[in-house]
């Protein structure tokens, strides 16, 4: 139990069936693994879905989720890749009377802009590494952001 | 052809030579057990209780090698069958249980007799089926049977609305299955069979740690034959008993928390350890990190999951047992019994220094006593079913087991309550065999309504009630472990055994002694009818050797040496 815990991206296509996403995450919470974020969405034109979870855990536990995941039987295939491409999107809600400019650029440095304006609101919104959505968060903070939405994230082996 | 939902379950047990059912009929499954009552392939068992249907099932399976079948109706029905398909689960046993639901215009609105039977059921199941369409039910139960008995065996769940039961429907079961996304790996890598042979070769201690996965994978007689060929000496797990003959030379004994001292000793000795269907489950490893300690290990399993879960393996190969020792048995002349020579003679000096035995009363029956005795009268004739605690070690340690599926326990999960239900499907199953139930006087009464079961049935289970007026196993526990604190373990205030049997219908005695347990277990076996045996056994005695928990295997407590004049 002392081993080192460190994060992984998992990915797992499945049948998108009835049921299928608590199988999954009844897996992970009978056998004690963590859930960071999981995301889960058809692929187009098939009959698969595909969940992108992020965890965290030693080898061996990695490992046993990779292999306890492949054993249910509606999934098809579990990637758990180092080198991937992992991108986040966050929206942020904020007061129409924060400096309106600043926020704009800072998004744009994450990939973002503001998309949406109301009577006393603009929702922003960025895309990118997840470290660096933290980052952007940490940073909007002295605007006093009213709500914050992350999606978890998503990732492609390279 | 076009047939109801009800139509189909029955059509598809004929379809996979399903000849025995067991099960509680319901509101919400009586569309199928309609059907049932208008055909005569197969036999309907009624037990008297959900959870027993399961277990029963489950004996059947393990004594025959093929699925278990049960059925049950929704709600209460379901969830008192949830043990069932737990225990299947842990032990790996193939099943296919089909429930009833309440009709799919109630799902959702907590109608009569309604619960989320597969949400329930998902955590212990194999893999588990809601069919909303009586369409999909062929291709369903054909999967659900290919599923429990493919791979790793285990049990499948199907609930079906009852307005999917009485849907009419085309039914074809001879339909391709095309599970893509499900492929047992049968066949072991052969570049690291061999690598495991010449590891065996250079071995100067190896071991074989022989697992339950052997016995369903129906390879008893090929790795009978790779340990004679190769004069390796092996250990057995719980649910191994009965690979090896009790006679086998090569056979050490069961090793684990109440192994034997030889059996754990040269598991802690040993260089390499070659398991074969086996979990490194914790009352065999006992302390993980002085498990074989100095050893390479060989793992040989059905399910990748199983391998490098716990202890980690040198040479993995992920493949059907039976596949895999094939292999093996064509690359065995690379090994020389002979190089094991003085390792067999550690081994038997580690059985002469403390045998597996027990110390004989004068005064009272030794619960020990019961089980060689059984076995010396019956041996091989009769199936050997358990329910859970001190019972269940004392057999699976002195019966004299000669053949695989002769022995069915309760492993995994330890239910208490398996062994009658269980021991009904057995000889169902095996009906030219002598059906015995090893059981406590805890045990016996979570699952006594079997009586009916059997008086009806006219299923001659002969249950050994080893009476010892405490719940034995935890009795030790708190003697060990909790300073004498036997905390709601006494069971001195008890049914009368006979007559609880008798009321039912069955036989009854109550035996002190040798002569009287001999007339009982010959006249009881003679009348063929379902029998209690009340063996009013030594109230203190414990299982030895023991590993306390979490304890080291090297680190046993033993029987106390009885000084000879």
């Amino acid at each position: 139990m002392t081993e080192n815990s460190e994060r992984r991206v998992v990915s797992v296509i499945v049948v998108n069936e009835a049921s299928v996403l608590s199988r999954i995450t009844n897996l992970f919470s009978g056998r004690g693994y963590n859930i960071t974020s999981l995301t889960v969405a058809p692929i187009p034109e098939s009959k698969y879905s595909r969940l992108t979870i992020v965890t965290s855990g030693s080898v061996r536990v990695i490992e046993q989720i990779t292999k306890q995941l492949h054993k249910l039987i509606p999934v098809l295939r579990v990637y758990e890749h180092a080198d991937l491409v992992e991108k986040e999107m966050a929206m942020v809600k904020f007061p129409i009377t924060e400096n309106l400019s600043d926020i704009n650029t800072l998004c744009e440095a994450y990939n973002g802009k503001i998309v949406n304006v109301g009577d006393n609101v603009v929702i922003a919104m960025v895309t990118d590494e997840p470290k660096r959505i933290d980052n952007f968060l940490a940073v909007i903070k002295r605007y006093n952001p009213k709500e914050i939405v992350r999606s978890g994230a998503v990732a492609l082996e390279r | 052809m076009q047939i109801t939902g009800a139509q189909m379950v029955i059509e598809a047990f004929i379809a996979e030579g399903v000849d025995t059912v067991f099960g509680y009929p319901g509101g919400a499954i009586m569309n199928v057990y309609d059907a049932i009552y208008k055909q005569n392939s197969f036999a309907h068992i009624l037990n008297r209780h959900e959870q027993a249907s399961i277990h029963a099932a489950e004996g059947y399976a393990k004594a025959s090698g093929k699925v278990g079948v049960a059925m049950i109706t929704s709600g209460p029905g379901f969830t008192n069958a949830v043990t069932g398909l737990a225990d299947a689960y842990m032990d790996s046993v193939p099943l296919v249980v089909v429930s009833g639901q309440v009709p799919m215009s109630l799902i959702g609105t907590d109608g009569f007799q309604e619960i989320d039977a597969v949400g329930i059921s998902r955590p212990c199941t194999k893999h588990n089926y809601l069919v909303t369409d009586a369409a999909d039910l062929p291709r369903v139960l054909k999967e659900a049977f290919y599923i429990a008995r493919s791979g790793r065996p285990g049990p499948v769940h199907v609930d079906i609305p009852k307005d999917v039961t009485a849907q009419i429907a085309e039914f074809d079961y001879d339909v391709e299955l095309d599970l893509e996304t499900y492929k047992p790996h049968t066949k072991g890598n052969p570049r690291q069979i061999k690598k495991a042979m010449e590891a065996i070769a250079k071995a100067k201690r190896p071991l074989f740690y022989l697992g339950g996965g052997i016995i369903n994978a129906k390879a008893t007689y090929e790795v009978r034959d790779l340990i004679h060929k190769t004069g390796i000496p092996a250990v057995e797990t719980l649910m191994a008993r009965g690979v090896l003959s009790f006679d086998d030379d090569l056979l050490i004994s069961m090793l684990g928390m109440h192994g034997s001292y030889a059996a754990n000793m040269a598991m802690s000795e040993t260089d390499l350890v070659i398991g074969l269907g086996v979990r490194f489950d914790d009352r065999v490893t006992g302390k993980l990190s002085e498990f074989a300690k100095n050893a390479d290990v060989i793992h040989v399993d059905i399910d990748p999951a199983s391998i490098s879960k716990l202890v980690n393996a040198d040479f993995p190969i992920v493949g059907d047992v039976k596949n895999v020792v094939n292999e093996m048995l064509e690359q065995c002349e690379y090994v020389n019994p002979d190089n094991y020579e003085s390792w067999r003679e550690t081994i038997s000096n580690f059985d002469e220094l403390h045998p597996l035995t027990f110390h004989e009363d004068t005064d009272r029956l030794k619960p020990q006593w019961v089980v060689k005795r059984v076995g010396e009268l019956l041996g091989d004739s009769a199936n050997i079913s358990t329910d859970v605690g001190q019972h269940q070690m004392w057999a699976a340690q002195f019966y004299p087991f000669t053949r695989p599926n002769q022995w069915i326990t309760s492993g995994g999960l330890g239910t208490m309550g398996f062994g009658f239900p269980a021991a009904i499907g057995v000889k169902a199953a095996c009906p030219e065999k002598v059906s015995i139930n090893f059981t406590g006087d805890g045990s016996i009464l979570m699952n006594v309504q079997e009586l009916m079961t059997a008086v009806e049935k006219k299923i001659p289970v002969i249950n050994i009630i080893l009476n010892n007026n405490f719940l034995g196993m935890v009795r030790q526990w708190q003697t060990l472990f909790y300073d004498k604190r036997h905390s709601e373990t006494d069971l001195s205030v008890q049914p009368d055994f006979v007559k609880l049997s008798e009321a039912f219908g069955g036989i009854g005695y109550r035996v002190t002694t040798k002569e009287e347990f001999d007339f009982a277990l010959k006249d009881a076996v003679e009348k063929n009818i379902v029998a209690f045996i009340e063996v009013i056994v030594e109230r203190f005695e414990n299982v030895m050797p023991m590993v306390p928990s979490g304890g080291s295997l090297f680190n046993m407590m033993l029987l106390e040496k009885k000084e000879t004049k």
